[in-house]
């Protein structure tokens, strides 16, 4: 099963290499990782997408949560949530596919944020299924580059992590 | 006043009571050096291997129970360091190693002696730090004798760049300190207690298995206490012993890989397993699928990721073994209800039956030396008292075996990681913080070669220590399982071109003796015990081909042993 793991960790050099290098030492392995400060700047926050059964993912739980630096985590799909991850496409826009494109990114309420005679650069947010169909609805001869952040999540409603 | 980081880092070892530094000097920690000859406060024990300061310091803490504390150099310092802090690691042992390291502007930029200390030690501390300025130093130094010493112990590293020994800043030593991120659990749950108590109660053929924790915890009386109040047969694992008499009846001995038989089968066969301060090793649970098949588990363990880690528990109890075992005994002092005693009875009379076979039986006819045989006259001649370190093993089994310890802290090994030449530098430690107790370090001549310039150690501070060399002249282990595993290919065991043991002690200032026959192993061990203020070396030549016994083939279950 994909778990969402969401990490509040002191915001000190070192602190993310921890947390990697325990997966590695460990053989849990991450599907994406994202982190970055909060808005406190003493803390970072960091969203991590894994996957392993139930007793492999209490174990990580387990893990992660002893490692000094981990102030808080919580499982975010224990409970409901939303996720969002932002992906940049470089998209051929040549011929057919200058309008085709600029048409999907119109359905999938994408924007093109940069242009030139040959190429788009289009933003999309969404969860991972929604970039992966904007993908596949663009057409692999016609994407040359793709960036995504990875996965970031939060608790609905007053369900917040907090230190 | 305004002190240098060098000052302020002696004056905290001060501040928390630190008596002994084991280190080795190096061009990063010349500042802390100067500083240390400048006081009387804190004594350095001046080792001859990183390494060796690592298990000195181990030794030490396993001893007293106090942090140990070891100050390295940087870069090779620094890693030579690595196995003994991975073997602390391993069996969650308190130390503080303080690294040198390039000065800060240096870092990154492959600086003579420089290497990424933190970032090698990270996989193998509770936790680490890089002191970048030298107004975090104090607070530093803090919090590492602090996660050091709390919760689950471990050994933790402060790597301070020379820059910062020599910067100023005033000395402040916070009295006390609070981490948001590190707050470990001491009591346990009550109502968790209460569901482990009605089982624990409703048991027919339960099992008491205790670990190191219990020891760590220093709560072997009130464990004592709870095994006492319920008669239960209880077993301990290899880090666990003298938590309760080894020579007490009610002991069935040590469980796992070589543990006895009598304990092994009743892990197999019992209804309630009480599971205190241990962590399922493999060397415990041989193969994990055929493990305990019949038991409902109660685990008590401070670590919340030592339980479902690989065996899953029926009640788990997050909390300090003492305070958790304080509140049972209460309540079973107070409890109407009893254990059962006639499902007891006959569980003990099967226990019984199980220690009939007499397991750790060996040939006592033999015109050879047998390595129990030393053991057991070790353990008579010492009257059970003294403080055994030992290396990895066929002697660490054996030890782990024939000598019955009655109290905590007298064994002191390398568990978790194995670590081939831990047994002498541990001893040295261990006779530095108890110098009026025995030490005796029970070693092979494979294991001691690995840190053997420790002798030198010795000689230097006047620590007598005894050492018992079995000398087999081989890696008897891994000859033992290359016998029954690989055909007797004997691949790379045999240990040749060994030292003339005797010469070698001398030589290093020490007294030398070479005992051959099984007459004479009871003589030479009083003659060396008696000299109470030499170091002796005492190479006793083997039977070559001993194995242990019994013993958990890998793979096998509990109840599938190899008897003698």
């Amino acid at each position: 099963m994909r778990h969402i793991l969401s990490i509040l960790l002191e915001n000190e050099s070192g602190a993310l290499s921890r947390v990697a290098g325990l997966f590695s030492a460990r053989g849990y392995n991450i599907e994406s990782l994202t982190v970055a400060p909060t808005e406190d700047p003493s803390l970072s926050r960091m969203t991590l997408v894994t996957s392993g059964s139930d007793e492999v993912i209490e174990q990580i739980m387990k893990q992660v949560n002893k490692l000094i630096d981990v102030v808080k985590l919580v499982l975010l799909t224990e409970s409901d949530h939303i996720e969002r991850e932002l992906m940049l496409v470089k998209t051929q826009a040549r011929g057919e596919a200058r309008e085709e494109v600029k048409r999907l990114a119109d359905i999938f309420r994408a924007r093109i944020i940069d242009v030139d005679e040959g190429t788009y650069t289009v933003e999309v947010t969404g969860t991972g299924q929604k970039l992966d169909a904007f993908l596949q609805a663009v057409g692999e001869v016609n994407v040359i580059e793709v960036v995504r952040t990875g996965l970031s999540g939060i608790g609905r409603g007053d369900n917040a992590l907090r230190a | 006043m305004e002190l240098t980081g060098a000052e302020i880092l002696v004056r905290c070892l001060k501040e928390e009571g630190v008596k002994h530094v084991f280190g080795y000097p190096g061009g990063a920690v010349l500042n802390i050096y100067d500083t240390l000859n400048a006081q009387e406060d804190v004594d350095h024990i001046l080792v001859r291997h990183e390494q060796g300061a690592t298990h000195a310091a181990d030794g030490y803490a396993r001893a007293t129970g106090k942090p140990g504390v070891v100050l390295v150099t940087s870069g090779p310092g620094a890693t030579n360091a690595v196995t003994g802090i991975a073997t602390a690691f391993m069996d969650s042992i308190p130390m503080v190693i303080i690294t040198g390291q390039v000065p800060t502007h240096a870092i990154g930029s492959d600086a003579f002696q420089e290497v990424d200390a933190i970032g090698i030690t990270r996989p193998c501390v509770k936790h680490n730090f890089l002191v970048k300025d030298v107004s975090d130093l104090a607070l530093t130094i803090k919090k590492a004798f602090h996660v050091a010493t709390t919760g689950r112990p471990g050994p933790v590293v402060v790597d301070v760049p020379k820059d910062v020994t020599i910067a100023r800043y005033p000395f402040e030593y916070p009295k006390k300190i609070e981490m948001r991120s590190y707050k470990p659990a001491s009591k346990g749950h009550t109502g968790q207690i209460r569901k482990a108590m009605d089982m624990i109660l409703e048991a027919r053929k339960p099992m008491i298995y205790s670990g190191g924790g219990v020891v760590l915890d220093k709560s072997h009386e009130v464990f004592t206490e709870f095994c006492r109040l319920l008669g239960y047969p209880v077993t301990n694992t290899l880090m666990g012993l003298g938590a309760f008499p080894g020579s007490d009846p009610q002991f069935v001995g040590m469980l796992g890989m070589h543990g006895t038989y009598e304990a092994n089968m009743g892990m197999h066969h019992c209804d309630v397993l009480i599971a205190i301060g241990a962590r399922f090793d493999d060397r415990v649970t041989g193969n994990i699928e055929k493990f305990c098949p019949h038991a409902r588990i109660v685990h008590i363990d401070i670590d919340p990721a030592s339980i479902a880690k690989t065996v899953k528990v029926d009640v788990p109890i997050v909390g300090a073994v003492g305070p958790v075992l304080k509140q049972m005994n209460r309540m079973l002092r107070e409890s109407e209800r009893k254990p059962d005693e006639q499902a007891l009875r006959e569980w003990w009379k099967q226990m019984e039956e199980w220690r009939a076979t007499d397991c750790l039986r060996y040939d006592r006819s033999s015109k050879r030396i047998k390595p129990q045989y030393v053991m057991e006259e070790l353990y008579r001649i010492t009257g059970g008292k003294a403080y055994v370190t030992s290396d990895v093993g066929q002697h660490q089994m054996w030890a782990a075996q024939f000598y019955k310890f009655d109290l905590p802290n007298r064994w002191i090994n390398s568990g978790g990681l194995g670590t081939m030449g831990f047994g002498l530098p541990a001893a040295l430690g261990v006779k530095l913080a108890l110098p009026d107790e025995e030490v005796v370090c029970v070693t092979g001549e494979a294991s001691i070669i690995m840190c053997i310039q420790e002798l030198s150690t010795a000689l230097q501070y006047g620590l007598p220590v005894k050492v018992i060399n079995l000398n087999n002249g081989y890696m008897g282990m891994v000859r033992q399982w290359q016998e029954f595993f690989f055909q007797k290919r004997y691949s790379m065991s045999y240990m040749e071109a060994l030292p003339d043991f005797v010469k070698l002690a001398e030589s290093f200032g020490h007294v030398g003796m070479k005992i051959e026959k099984p007459g004479d192993v009871t003589g030479a061990l009083e003659e060396a015990m008696a000299m109470k203020d030499r170091l002796v070396f005492m190479d006793f030549i083997t039977d070559p081909e001993e194995n242990v016994y019994p013993m958990i083939p890998a793979g096998a279950g509990q109840n599938e042993m190899i008897l003698v």
